[in-house]
């Protein structure tokens, strides 16, 4: 094959050693980094949840202080958020965008690098302010004033690591859009992109028009304690509802930001085991446009409680009603694509299944929750908690976890144990609902989040959550021991691996050699 | 070298920049980190990473104009460029829009609230306080301060900043017709109209901080928008400015041609954006 032959055309350019993962401009060495700094952040953050899980097994106080639970309630949700689920995705972009559309590597290699190499900075430093006089940033992971501004030494070391994490976001951003709009193949035309790249596309642009909206949020709070300003207290003429608004325009976006990229594996995956085309292409597109329109419009819906006039209720309630539309025609297009299809449940599959199952949980509780009359009672309950949880960990992280076991063995050219990861997904998805389930009825009677004691009567569902919960940490355990194993060898996988595959990445030699497509193929 | 170097799309191999430039940014947030938590080494350390920082903008760019000059960009190359840069300026746009945001909210919803279109915050927070625009809040914070005559030099400023969109405009021209000697010329008068810009800037900036008016960047949120959002223009006139006058060597050393010029386009873009900015402020700011 003349993939072979290239490969052999770079083989003296191909470094060794460590220096080539410091210095390496190549999107497959990138994408790699990218996703062990995922992996990492996530057994970090995953620790973190543990401990809140502890603390919150019985009534009463047991191991921590309240201080330093409030602290790993903030650091679980930054560091998840930030260090893992978004850096997961955007390891998989560099991953599977360049061979997706036919390109040799990312538009722009070297910003490439810059973007990730800023990670694992900004998250050391976050991670630092553990260490720091006044512990870690305790007020939550939306970092309101008045609160947070009575961080201890952490605070400019919070509101740095988020000006690095936006800076690293955006220029990963910019260069994923680069690549998609001037790296096509020739005949590679926009309707005929693999979705995973429409997504990205989308998800690429929410970035570069929110994450400066944080970085002017966060520079407001840095500013507002160290250098006089009032943009958040009312006796200067500011409002501390100003942050909240302004961070939420940030907040919403960021959401889908997160889930987005997850359609679209969810949406190359379903096709493959369901051997048909994927049902609705074009209405799959328009519905992903039309989300990313509408979450510019909905960010005070995280707001209902905080006091704002009955026309803004009313308004965000009825817009944030109106994504539930593309969001359906997303779940429908994934029932049709699997309906008569002849199907087979590989690992992958089956987490694509259950995301669409668990995911469509977590919509229909946010979808309650967009009332804004019930939301008064909803709001910041375990309600809301077992809500986004539904859409990130069975939502976003089944869909990486789904990914993962679809391209691996693509990008080790070893097939996974096929055993071992059904083992991970029964128990990922029976402890799942085990741990984030009961939390609906925690909330719906009234228990609050972010507060490390709670009422006896609780005391039941709080029991079995934290079970599921300490369940699904170790089971990841699992994934790591699988992922190791198949890095290091397993049977060869071939060129297509999946039978119904379809797609430029396949037609690529398993492993892939290192630049992807140094001649570009022909796309009818 | 392989294909890339040659007709095809160029993809480098390995570069050391981009660790330097993560390494800068981390030391340099870092030491201002610990300098507002009171450190005395903070200053320096956050100097170093600068300096760090620095260096690494020098040794990138040298690497991609050196890359440039050699021919090692084709036409695909420069559209990733021209996106790039694109992109960039949207991503600023938004920067900046959080700001005027937060203007327009305190202008037109919170300020009012306070004053009494919200009954209930008035009556239970600041009774009997009138909302009005600038203010320094019900708490007077900063002081009593009065405002600056936009129609001095905030106008003269504007003038100015107009201006030399145009001198830009002429060397594109002269650029494309292939005269240096006029581009460098209308190079040279835009860098001399932006650091004039910015001298009446400090300048106005001294005024503000006077005893005769005292508007600060603690008086209030009129003083809060006021400062931050002339001040992140001001810094991007600098950072504009810098760019320009190298844009304004490499004319002048001829680097670029008639029909590839995507540095000098890319300074340009910005200058515009920046100009925007400042129309945008001199309406919202000073005007309205």
């Amino acid at each position: 094959m003349s993939t072979a032959t290239t490969h052999d055309a770079h083989h003296e350019e191909h470094p060794k050693g460590l220096l080539r993962w410091v210095f390496t401009t190549n999107h497959k060495d990138i994408g790699t980094l990218y996703l062990i700094f995922a992996l990492t952040m996530f057994f970090i953050g995953g620790a973190m949840a543990m401990v809140i899980r502890a603390e919150l097994f019985q009534p009463g106080l047991q191991f921590v202080n309240p201080q330093f639970f409030n602290s790993m309630t903030t650091m679980h949700a930054l560091i998840m958020v930030f260090g893992a689920v978004m850096p997961a995705f955007v390891g998989l972009a560099n991953w599977l965008i360049p061979m997706m559309i036919g390109a040799p590597d990312m538009a722009l290699p070297r910003m490439n690098n810059w973007s990730f190499w800023i990670l694992p900075f900004a998250g050391t430093m976050l991670i630092g302010t553990l260490f720091m006089q006044g512990g870690a940033p305790a007020g939550g992971w939306t970092m309101y004033p008045p609160l947070v501004l009575q961080t201890g030494n952490a605070f400019p070391f919070l509101i740095f690591s988020v000006h690095l994490l936006g800076i690293s976001s955006i220029m990963g951003a910019i260069n994923i859009i680069v690549t998609i709009m001037n790296m096509r193949a020739p005949g590679m035309t926009m309707m005929k992109m693999p979705l995973f790249v429409w997504t990205w596309l989308i998800t690429a642009y929410l970035l570069i028009a929110v994450m400066p909206v944080l970085a002017g949020a966060v520079t407001m709070l840095l500013t507002d304690r160290f250098f006089g300003t009032s943009f958040f207290n009312a006796a200067g003429g500011g409002d501390p509802v100003l942050f909240q608004h302004i961070f939420w325009f940030f907040g919403h976006p960021e959401v889908y930001i997160m889930i987005l990229p997850a359609f679209g594996i969810v949406s190359a995956i379903i096709p493959t085991f369901a051997r048909k085309r994927l049902f609705g292409y074009s209405s799959m597109v328009y519905a992903t446009a039309s989300i990313a329109f509408l979450s510019f419009l909905v960010w005070a819906h995280h707001m209902f409680t905080v006091g704002m006039p009955l026309t803004g209720e009313l308004f965000f309630m009825y817009a944030t009603m109106l994504i539930a539309v593309p969001t359906g025609v997303k779940v429908f297009n994934w029932v049709a694509t699997m309906w008569k299809g002849s199907m087979t449940f590989e690992t992958p599959m089956l987490f694509s299944i259950a995301f669409v199952m668990l995911f469509t949980i977590g919509g229909f509780s946010g979808l309650m929750m967009s009332m804004a009359p019930v939301d008064f009672q909803y709001h910041d309950t375990y309600f809301i908690v077992a809500h986004f949880h539904y859409v990130l960990v069975p939502g976003a992280v089944f869909a990486i976890f789904a990914a993962v076991y679809y391209w691996l063995p693509k990008w080790t050219g070893n097939m996974y144990d096929e055993k071992l990861g059904k083992l991970h997904f029964w128990l990922s998805t029976i402890f799942v609902n085990v741990l984030f389930f009961p939390q609906h009825f925690l909330g719906l009677a009234g228990m609050p989040r972010r507060i490390p004691d709670y009422s006896t009567q609780f005391a039941g569902f709080n029991e079995i959550s934290s079970i599921g919960g300490f369940a699904f940490g170790l089971t990841q355990l699992l994934f790591l021991y699988i992922l190791i194993k198949t890095v290091r060898g397993g049977s060869k996988a071939t060129d297509q691996v999946w039978e119904g595959a379809e797609g430029l990445e396949w037609t690529l030699s398993s492993p892939p050699p290192y630049h992807s497509f140094t001649v570009a193929p022909e796309v009818k | 070298m392989s294909s890339e170097a040659n007709g095809g799309y160029y993809v480098p191999h390995g570069s050391v920049w981009p660790i330097i430039g993560a390494v800068g940014l981390f030391v340099m947030l870092h030491g201002f980190g610990d300098f507002l938590n009171g450190s005395d080494e903070g200053s320096t350390v956050m100097l170093a990473g600068f300096a760090i920082l620095l260096f690494m903008v020098f040794g990138w760019f040298r690497t991609v104009i050196n890359e440039s000059e050699a021919g090692t960009y084709n036409m695909q190359v420069d559209k990733s460029f021209r996106w790039g840069m694109s992109w960039f300026i949207f991503s600023e746009v938004m920067f900046f829009a959080a700001f005027f945001g937060a203007l327009w909210y305190a202008r037109v919803l919170s300020v009012p609230w306070l004053g009494g279109g919200d009954p209930g915050t008035n009556e239970l927070l600041w009774k009997g306080w009138e909302a009005t625009w600038p203010t320094n809040g019900p708490g007077n914070v900063g002081g009593a301060f009065t405002l600056l005559d936009p129609w001095k030099i905030p106008a003269l400023n504007t003038l100015l900043l107009l201006s030399s969109g145009v001198t830009i405009t002429f060397a594109h021209w002269a650029l494309k017709k292939g005269n240096r000697g006029a581009l460098v010329l209308w190079m040279m008068a835009t860098v001399i109209l932006g650091a004039t810009f910015l001298g009446f800037q400090i300048h106005e900036y001294g005024e503000a901080y006077s005893e005769h008016h005292n508007l600060t960047l603690g008086s209030g949120i009129y003083g809060s928008t006021f400062f931050m959002l002339t001040g992140f223009h001001g810094l991007h006139v600098t950072l504009g400015t810098i760019m320009l006058t190298v844009i304004t060597l490499r004319c002048a050393k001829g680097h670029f041609t008639a029909d590839r010029h995507f540095g000098f386009e890319a300074v340009a873009w910005y200058w515009h954006f920046v100009d925007v900015v400042w129309l945008g402020l001199f309406i919202f700011v000073y005007l309205l």
